[in-house]
């Protein structure tokens, strides 16, 4: 169903948000016709008939004011757990959800799918599968906004941000910025295009032969960053063993204890010295402005897939 | 009394330069925020004329860009900090509050003559920045844009907006302090007029959040200019913090500026249906509650922003929470009206116009604050079309309404009624065809802060540009007719409306210490029924 003045619902989260939102404008549709149907009947009816005329006082009524205090708060419970219930099913992506990696710059979207092919200000997604857009940005605020999905979420620099959906039309439709960014804020704008699942895999193999994937480009910066040289898994190896870290939990040199995740790899790369592995010396040079923003991902992305039993990380070829 | 047996007023008790630059009586500091402010609504109203004329297109064919994102920041910096936030409660709150509590000045004259000059000084340092280049970062300052990317004089408009914050700290801890120690006897705090409650809970946030949001704007000041890493993350900064912090302000902001509206609102129902407030004490304690449960609020401005999504789920809750009070008002407003004595002069019409915008206003909070929807209207024009409804249709009613309603105190002169009505309608239906079509722009995606925009939403945004040129010219009547009467107006008596209140039982204009003796209060608030009808809850 296609309400007026809405752009078309093409996501699975879009549906509900529409009957929220009619419920809501249902509701504003009351109690308008309430307030100004109150006032133009007490308006008419007791306009003023001559110009001494003095009516009687009222002082109130607990039981109205209860009533009108009451009834309100009830239905705005209503929307407030509808609204939050389908939020929260919004805020989490689900395991499956396959991810897409998007960097946001002034004033473009540069977009890498996992096969490692690359677009900028267009996004191509299979229909009917859930897609987890994993986001940053180079330099400052920016929104990435689906009106037809009804999703959006900030990119934040320095920070990972999500956002899922799952497409649920095929066709074409906008992408904007949302968040005010700089002089071509309102030309950040691009396409996504929902494709059947078959079309989405032919997209993603043409000119496949350029397309490098994305962790395997992440093993590629691993060796010719001379990551290798300290993280080999060698027994005399400098840095720590990163075979099966991911998800897993680091004891730091300070006692504390944190999640081996996303962001904390990120930091480890851009400032090794914030958090030191215990049982390390803080050798680990910063790769801040030498690796960027997509770089990290795709560091990341490697470092994600590398399983307790890989075997080695292949040592660099300036190993001393 | 007749005219010619009238002592001499405030107005013309000295005629030099000096006696107005320099005066600490209450009144006349009012005329002079009266007219500072009025100019900058009017250049501020100017950038708006010129944004819609530019969004009449698609294209972007008006303006470049940097041209384009210098108008709509400096539409919503000079409209925000130097109108809608010292309107009400610098002009007609300075005018009135010590007049309707029975005193003769507020507490401190001095320090409310300082806090115009500080305004003038944040305001004119605000215009220098117009003028060596402007701002485009958006009034809302974000960061990192702000600290390092922008080009704009972000510096010299900040000390601006910084500077003007401690106006309205000095303005509120006056009303404050005076509303507490300068009631007439028998003023008790129940018989305050609800006028001076709103104004009451108005100056509580204006002493609570403004320090934030000044020390908010210290730290952009100080990663812009020095380089410290506080916002950036290249520095090692945050700048979601500067989010926080600017909406821990900036959200009570609202309630600075629509409470003392609201204050207005039940002034205006009462003497223009000669009777009391409905539901008096719930009136003027919602005032309160808006004020209290609008500080913890700030977070709905960040549901997208990846915020914790449990914190979201509090921020929600207590959104709604706080949209309760302002319904708790409307609904007293209205059964005011029943059984009443209504009569339609302007005033009354700016507040059946109150009702209707504000009504629609509020309403329209309750998708922001559900987090599912806010995801998808968030950073669009529903939300622009929302807040206009709040601040301009809300704030600017109960300015205008006020305004009207005391003129023929402030100037001793009436305005021309025909006129007058004609500018409220057509403000209102300018002002609805001008913002109604931008909440089905922002249903239908068009992100705010958009230079150009896709051909589908062209239609909606013609229908709003011309609805401006509507409210335009319903601005512009006021100035015309305003003026104008102040030589051809008839000399209004001193209670032309019949109205209950120590305002409308001294002399128009009020001479300058206003009450002879101080009077003595035995009687509540709007009184105007001889004994109370049965109808006691
Ligand atoms: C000079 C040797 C050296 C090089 C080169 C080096 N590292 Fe490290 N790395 C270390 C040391 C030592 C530690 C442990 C101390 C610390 O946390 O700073 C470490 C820690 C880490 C950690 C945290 C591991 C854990 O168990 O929590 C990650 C992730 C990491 N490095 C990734 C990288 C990547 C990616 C590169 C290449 C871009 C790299 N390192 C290059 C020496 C190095
Ligand atoms: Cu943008
Ligand atoms: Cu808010």
């Amino acid at each position: 169903m296609k309400i007026p003045f809405s752009p078309e619902q093409a996501s699975t989260i879009a549906g509900s948000i529409d009957a929220i939102y009619l419920y809501i404008v249902a509701v504003t549709i009351f109690f308008t016709a309430l307030i100004y149907g109150l006032v133009a009947v007490f308006a008419v009816q007791y306009r003023r008939k001559s110009p001494d005329e003095v009516p009687g006082a009222i002082h109130g009524h607990n039981g109205l004011e209860i009533t009108w205090t009451v009834i309100p708060l009830i239905i705005s419970m209503t929307m407030f757990i509808w609204g939050t219930v389908v939020f929260f099913h919004y805020a989490r992506p689900p395991k499956d959800a396959q991810e897409i990696f998007v960097v946001g710059k002034q004033w473009m979207w540069k977009i890498q799918h996992p096969s490692g092919k690359r677009e900028i200000n267009e996004l191509h997604v299979p229909i009917n599968k859930p897609v987890r857009l994993k986001m940053t940005s180079e330099d400052v605020l920016h929104s990435f906004y689906i009106p037809a999905f009804r999703v959006k979420m900030d990119v934040i620099p320095g920070r990972y941000s999500s956002l899922w959906f799952e497409a649920t039309r095929l066709g074409s439709y906008h992408l904007f910025c949302t968040e005010y960014c700089g002089t071509q804020h309102s030309g950040m704008i691009g396409k996504v295009h929902v494709l059947s699942q078959e079309d989405y895999q032919k997209w993603l193999e043409t000119g496949s032969a350029a397309n490098t994937p994305v962790p395997v480009s992440g093993q590629e910066l691993f060796k010719t960053l001379n990551c290798a040289t300290c993280h080999n898994s060698g027994s005399g190896a400098l840095g720590p063993n990163l075979n099966g870290i991911y998800g897993k939990p680091v004891q730091l040199a300070d006692g504390s204890t944190v999640t081996a995740d996303d962001k904390y790899i990120r930091r480890s790369i851009l400032k090794p010295a914030d958090q030191v592995v215990a049982g390390y010396a803080a050798l680990m040079p910063s790769y801040q402005g030498q690796v960027n923003e997509e770089q990290i991902m795709q560091l990341i992305e490697y470092i994600k897939g590398l399983k307790e039993t890989s075997a080695p990380a292949p040592a660099s070829a300036t190993e001393v | 009394m007749n005219s010619s047996g009238k002592k001499t007023n405030y107005l013309n008790a000295s005629h030099t330069l000096s006696s107005w630059f320099l005066t600490v009586d209450h009144k006349r500091i009012a005329i002079l925020y009266l007219i500072t402010i009025s100019i900058f609504f009017f250049i501020g109203g100017l950038f708006a004329a010129l944004i819609r004329l530019e969004l009449l297109t698609p294209a972007g064919d008006l303006f470049k860009s940097d041209e384009y994102n210098k108008l709509f920041t400096l539409h919503g910096i000079v409209m925000i900090f130097f109108f809608l936030i010292p309107s009400v409660p610098a002009v007609l709150g300075n005018f009135l509050i010590p007049i309707m509590i029975g005193a003769k000045d507020l507490a401190f004259p001095r320090i409310n003559l300082l806090s115009w000059y500080i305004y003038v000084i944040g305001a004119t340092l605000a215009t220098l920045a117009i003028m060596v280049g402007g701002v485009d970062t958006g009034w809302t300052f974000y960061t990192p844009y702000s600290t390092v990317y922008s080009n704009g004089a972000v510096a010299l408009t900040i000390v601006g907006a910084f500077i003007t914050g401690f106006s309205s700290i000095l303005t509120g801890l006056n009303f404050l302090v005076t509303i507490h120690k300068m009631r007439a006897p028998g003023m008790t705090w129940f018989r305050l007029p609800l006028f001076v409650w709103a104004h009451y809970a108005t100056s509580l946030i204006m002493v609570l959040a403004t320090p934030v949001l000044a020390s908010a704007l210290f730290l952009l000041f100080l990663e812009r200019v020095f380089h410290i890493g506080i916002f950036n993350p290249a520095l090692g900064g945050d700048p979601v913090l500067f989010q926080h912090l600017f909406w821990f302000y900036s959200h009570p902001a609202v309630y600075i500026m629509i409470l003392p509206s609201m204050g207005v609102m039940s002034e205006l129902f009462a003497a223009f249906s000669r009777k009391r407030i409905f539901g008096y004490e719930f009136v003027a304690c919602s005032s309160l509650a808006i004020a209290i449960l609008g500080f913890f609020v700030w977070g709905h401005h960040m549901f997208v922003s990846g915020q914790s999504m449990y914190a979201g789920m509090v921020f929600s809750v207590l959104s709604f929470l706080v949209a309760i009070p302002s319904a708790v008002k409307a609904f007293n407003w209205s059964a005011t009206l029943y059984k009443g004595s209504i009569s339609y002069e302007t005033p009354m019409l700016y507040a059946f116009g109150f009702i209707g915008l504000f009504t629609i206003g509020g309403l329209t909070g309750l998708f922001l604050s559900t987090m599912a929807v806010d995801v998808h209207v968030h950073d669009t024009y529903f939300v622009v079309a929302h807040f206009h409804y709040i601040m301009v249709g809300g704030v600017l009613m109960g300015y205008l309404g006020g305004l009207h309603y005391w003129w023929p105190k402030i100037t001793g002169r009436l305005y021309p009624e025909a006129w007058a009505k004609l500018s409220a309608l057509l403000v209102f239906v300018g002002f609805n065809l001008t913002f109604f079509p931008q909440f089905l722009l922002g249903y239908m995606g068009m992100p705010r802060r958009y230079h150009m925009y896709p051909e589908e939403f062209q239609v909606l945004n013609v229908c709003s540009s011309l609805g401006a040129s509507v409210l335009g010219i319903g601005y512009f009547l006021p100035l015309v007719y305003f003026l104008w009467s102040l030589k051809f107006g008839k000399e209004s008596p001193a209670n032309p409306w019949g109205a209950k209140g120590l305002e409308w039982e001294i002399q128009s204009p009020p001479t300058t210490h206003n009450f002879d003796e101080i009077p003595v209060v035995t009687e509540e608030a709007y009184a105007y029924a001889k004994e109370d009808g049965k109808h006691h809850g």
